[in-house]
C-alpha cells in the first residue's frame, strides 16, 4: 500500500500545481487499492474522479499484461475513445453506437468504474461560448450511455472547451478533429 | 500520510502564487484618431544636473496618445520652463498648444523623489492644475498615470483610467501565466502560473481580487485570489464544468456557468462559495454573464434562440429578453460603467469583431478592423475598450476608443496575450 501510495501522492501533487509537462502517465493499479488511497488524496472541493493521468511524471505499470485490460486490446471497440462531431452539432451520430454500446456494457459489468466525457471544440470564437459548446458535445455522450442504462454516478461531462486542441492547425481538418468528445475512465 | 496531504496544498499555494518581475515591456502603436484634438505640449520635467530623470512625460504623455483626444505638440528648441512664473505663453501659443505641462523632479534624502507638475491653460494664461508628489523609486510609473489622469479630468471632464489595472493570461510554450499589469501594459506581474489553461479572470469591484477559471484540476474550476497575499480559493467546483465568473457590483456575490444539473446554465453564488441559487432555466446553452452596474440586471449569452446571441435577465430570477438581433453569433458581452453601452464580439462574414451597442437606441457600431477579436470589456471611465485579437498568429491585447477611431496596441514580443479584463 505505501509503495504505491507515494508515487501516486506525489504523480497528484504535480497534476494539481499544474506544473504538468505533457507526458501521459498511468499509474495502473487492478487490486483497486491505490485508487482508492489516491482518491482520497485528491484535493478538497475537487472532484471525486479526477483521476492521475496527466501528470508530468513517468508511471511504472505495476502488474499484469495490457492486453488483459479490454479497454486496451486495440480489437476491442472499447479501445475507441473520441466521438467527433460536425459543425456546429451536437448529434452523436450512428457510426459512433458500436462503440457507445461496448462502453456501456463494460460501465454496466464494474459498477465502480468512473468515467469522465472530456468535450471539446475548434478555437475560433469566444473561449467561454466554446468551453459551452464543449460540454453539450460532453453531455450529448453521456445522455446516449445514460440511454444504455449507464448510471449518472459513474458519468461525469465536463468540457475543456478550446483549451486542449488535438490539433493546433489553423485549418478545418483540424478544427473537425478538435470538436470532439473523449471518453476517458477515471483510473486512467 | 495526513500530514503530506495537507501540505501539498500549501506547495501548490507557493509554485502559483509567488510574483515574478517584469522582463519585457509591451509596446504602444496609435493607429488613428479624432478629427477635434486638445493640443498639448508636454516639457520634459526638469532636475539638477546628474539627477535621475525618469521620462514622466513620456509616460503621461502616451496615456494621453492612447485615449485618441489629444495631439501633441513639438517641444524641442524651446527653453524648458520649471514653474508657472517661467513660462512665456506667448511662445506656446505660437506652437499652436492648448496646453502646457510643466514639472521638476528633486531628489530627496533616503532614495525619495519629489516631482511637481502644472498645467497651464496657454489661451487663458492661467493654471489649471499643480501637485507635488514625494515618491519612492518604485513609484515613478504610478506617478505618471496620476499626473496624466489630472490633465484628462481637467481638459475633457471625464475622469482618467490610466492609473488602472488590467488583467490577461500569457501563454509561452505550455506555461500559462495569470498577469496584472498597469493600464498601458507595463509593470506586468504574474499572480498565477500554471502548466494548464487559464480563462475568463475578472477583477472584483474593488480590485482586490480576481476570480478566473483554472483547468489545473483537470476540469474547468472557478478560483477567487486575493491580490494582496495570494491565497486563493474555489468558490465553484461542482461536478461538471465551472466557469464564466462575473462579479456583481457589491463584490459579495458572483454569477457563475455550471453544468452540474443541466447543461451551462447560470446561478448565483457568494464570494466564498456559500448560498448557490440558479438563475437561467430550459437547458439550452447560457453563458458569459456579466452583471450591469446597478446589480438589478444580468447580460449573457445564450443559444435558446438557435444561434449565439445576447440576452438579459433580472437578477432576481424571471425570462430572459433578447437584446442582439442582427447576424447569427453575438457573444462575450461587456456593460459600460455608465450602463448606456454593451460592448460584444460580432462575426459578420467569418470576422470577429468588436461592435458598440447603445442600449436605449439599438444603433451599433464596429470599433476594431481585425477578424479575431475576442473579450472586450470597458475602462474604468467608459471612455475605452479592451480587448484580445490575434496578429501575426500571435496574441496581443489592444484599447478602442468608443468612437472607433483610436486603436493602441499594447504588445509584448514573442508571447501570446489573451483574456484581458479591464479592472479598477
Amino acid at each position: 500500500m505505501n509503495k504505491i501510495f507515494w508515487p501516486v501522492l506525489f504523480a497528484l501533487t504535480l497534476s494539481a500545481c499544474g506544473t504538468t509537462g505533457g507526458t501521459q502517465a498511468t499509474v495502473e493499479d487492478r487490486t483497486g487499492g491505490s485508487t482508492t488511497a489516491a482518491t482520497t488524496a485528491t484535493p478538497a472541493g475537487g472532484t471525486e474522479s479526477t483521476g492521475v493521468s496527466g501528470a508530468g511524471v513517468t508511471g511504472t505499470a505495476l502488474a499484469g499484461d495490457a492486453s488483459a485490460d479490454p479497454r486496451k486490446n486495440p480489437a476491442s471497440p472499447l479501445s475507441k475513445r473520441s466521438v467527433f462531431f460536425d459543425f456546429d452539432s451536437f448529434v452523436v451520430k450512428d457510426e459512433y453506437r458500436p462503440m457507445l454500446e461496448a462502453h456501456a456494457g463494460y460501465l454496466l459489468s464494474k459498477r465502480d468504474a468512473r468515467v469522465i466525457l472530456q468535450g471539446n471544440a475548434d478555437e475560433r470564437g469566444s473561449r467561454e461560448y466554446n468551453l459551452a459548446l464543449g460540454q453539450k458535445r460532453a453531455e450529448a455522450v453521456r445522455k446516449a450511455l445514460a440511454v444504455l442504462g449507464v448510471s449518472d454516478a459513474q458519468m461525469e461531462a465536463i468540457s475543456f472547451g478550446e483549451e486542449k486542441p488535438r490539433n493546433e492547425a489553423d485549418t478545418e481538418a483540424a478544427y473537425a478533429e478538435n470538436r470532439r468528445t473523449d471518453v476517458v475512465y477515471g483510473d486512467e | 500520510m495526513l500530514r503530506a496531504v495537507l501540505l501539498f496544498p500549501l506547495l501548490c499555494l507557493a509554485l502559483l502564487s509567488a510574483s515574478f518581475s517584469a522582463r519585457a515591456a509591451m509596446e504602444i502603436q496609435v493607429i488613428g484618431g479624432a478629427a477635434n484634438k486638445i493640443a498639448v505640449a508636454m516639457v520634459p520635467f526638469q532636475a539638477a544636473p546628474g539627477q535621475p530623470v525618469p521620462a514622466l512625460d513620456e509616460i503621461a504623455g502616451n496615456d494621453l496618445d492612447r485615449s485618441g483626444q489629444f495631439r501633441r505638440v513639438d517641444v524641442s528648441g524651446t527653453p524648458p520652463p520649471r514653474a508657472p512664473a517661467q513660462v512665456n505663453y506667448s511662445i506656446w501659443r505660437s506652437k499652436g498648444a492648448d496646453a502646457l505641462v510643466i514639472g521638476q523632479v528633486t531628489t530627496l534624502p533616503g532614495g525619495r523623489y519629489e516631482v511637481r507638475f502644472y498645467l497651464l491653460d496657454v489661451i487663458k494664461q492661467a493654471q489649471l492644475a499643480g501637485y507635488s508628489y514625494t515618491i519612492s523609486a518604485s513609484q515613478w510609473r504610478a506617478t505618471a498615470h496620476q499626473i496624466a489622469d489630472i490633465i484628462y479630468e481637467k481638459l475633457t471632464g471625464t475622469r482618467g483610467a490610466f492609473s488602472s489595472r488590467i488583467a490577461y493570461v500569457q501563454k509561452q510554450g505550455k506555461r500559462y501565466e495569470l498577469r496584472v499589469a498597469d493600464a498601458d501594459g507595463q509593470n506586468p506581474r504574474t499572480v498565477m502560473r500554471s502548466g494548464e489553461s487559464v480563462i475568463s479572470p475578472r477583477f472584483s469591484p474593488d480590485g482586490a481580487r480576481i476570480a478566473y477559471v483554472s483547468f489545473e484540476d483537470k476540469k474547468p474550476v472557478v478560483y477567487v485570489q486575493s491580490l494582496q497575499n495570494g491565497s486563493r480559493r474555489k468558490v465553484a467546483a461542482f461536478k461538471g464544468s465551472n466557469s464564466a465568473p462575473a462579479w456583481a457590483p457589491d463584490g459579495r456575490r458572483l454569477a457563475v456557468v455550471l453544468t452540474r444539473d443541466d447543461a451551462s446554465q447560470i446561478y448565483l453564488i457568494n464570494a466564498d462559495g456559500s448560498g448557490l441559487t440558479r438563475l437561467t432555466r430550459g437547458g439550452n446553452l447560457d453563458t458569459e454573464p456579466v452583471f450591469a452596474p446597478d446589480g438589478q440586471t444580468i447580460y449573457f449569452t445564450s443559444d435558446r434562440g438557435g444561434s449565439a446571441q445576447i440576452y438579459r435577465v433580472a437578477a432576481s430570477g424571471g425570462d430572459p429578453r433578447r437584446v442582439t438581433f442582427s447576424g447569427s453569433y453575438n457573444v462575450s458581452p461587456a456593460i459600460s460603467p455608465d450602463g448606456r453601452y454593451l460592448a460584444y464580439i460580432s462575426r459578420e462574414e467569418g470576422r470577429f469583431s468588436v461592435v458598440l451597442h447603445e442600449l436605449a437606441s439599438g444603433q451599433t457600431r464596429v470599433l476594431t478592423d481585425t477578424a479575431r477579436d475576442e473579450s472586450p470589456s470597458f475602462a474604468p471611465n467608459g471612455q475605452a475598450v479592451l480587448y484580445a485579437t490575434v496578429q501575426g498568429g500571435r496574441g496581443i491585447l489592444g484599447t478602442a476608443s468608443l468612437d472607433g477611431k483610436t486603436r493602441a496596441r499594447l504588445s509584448e514580443s514573442g508571447v501570446d496575450a489573451r483574456e484581458p479584463a479591464w479592472g479598477p
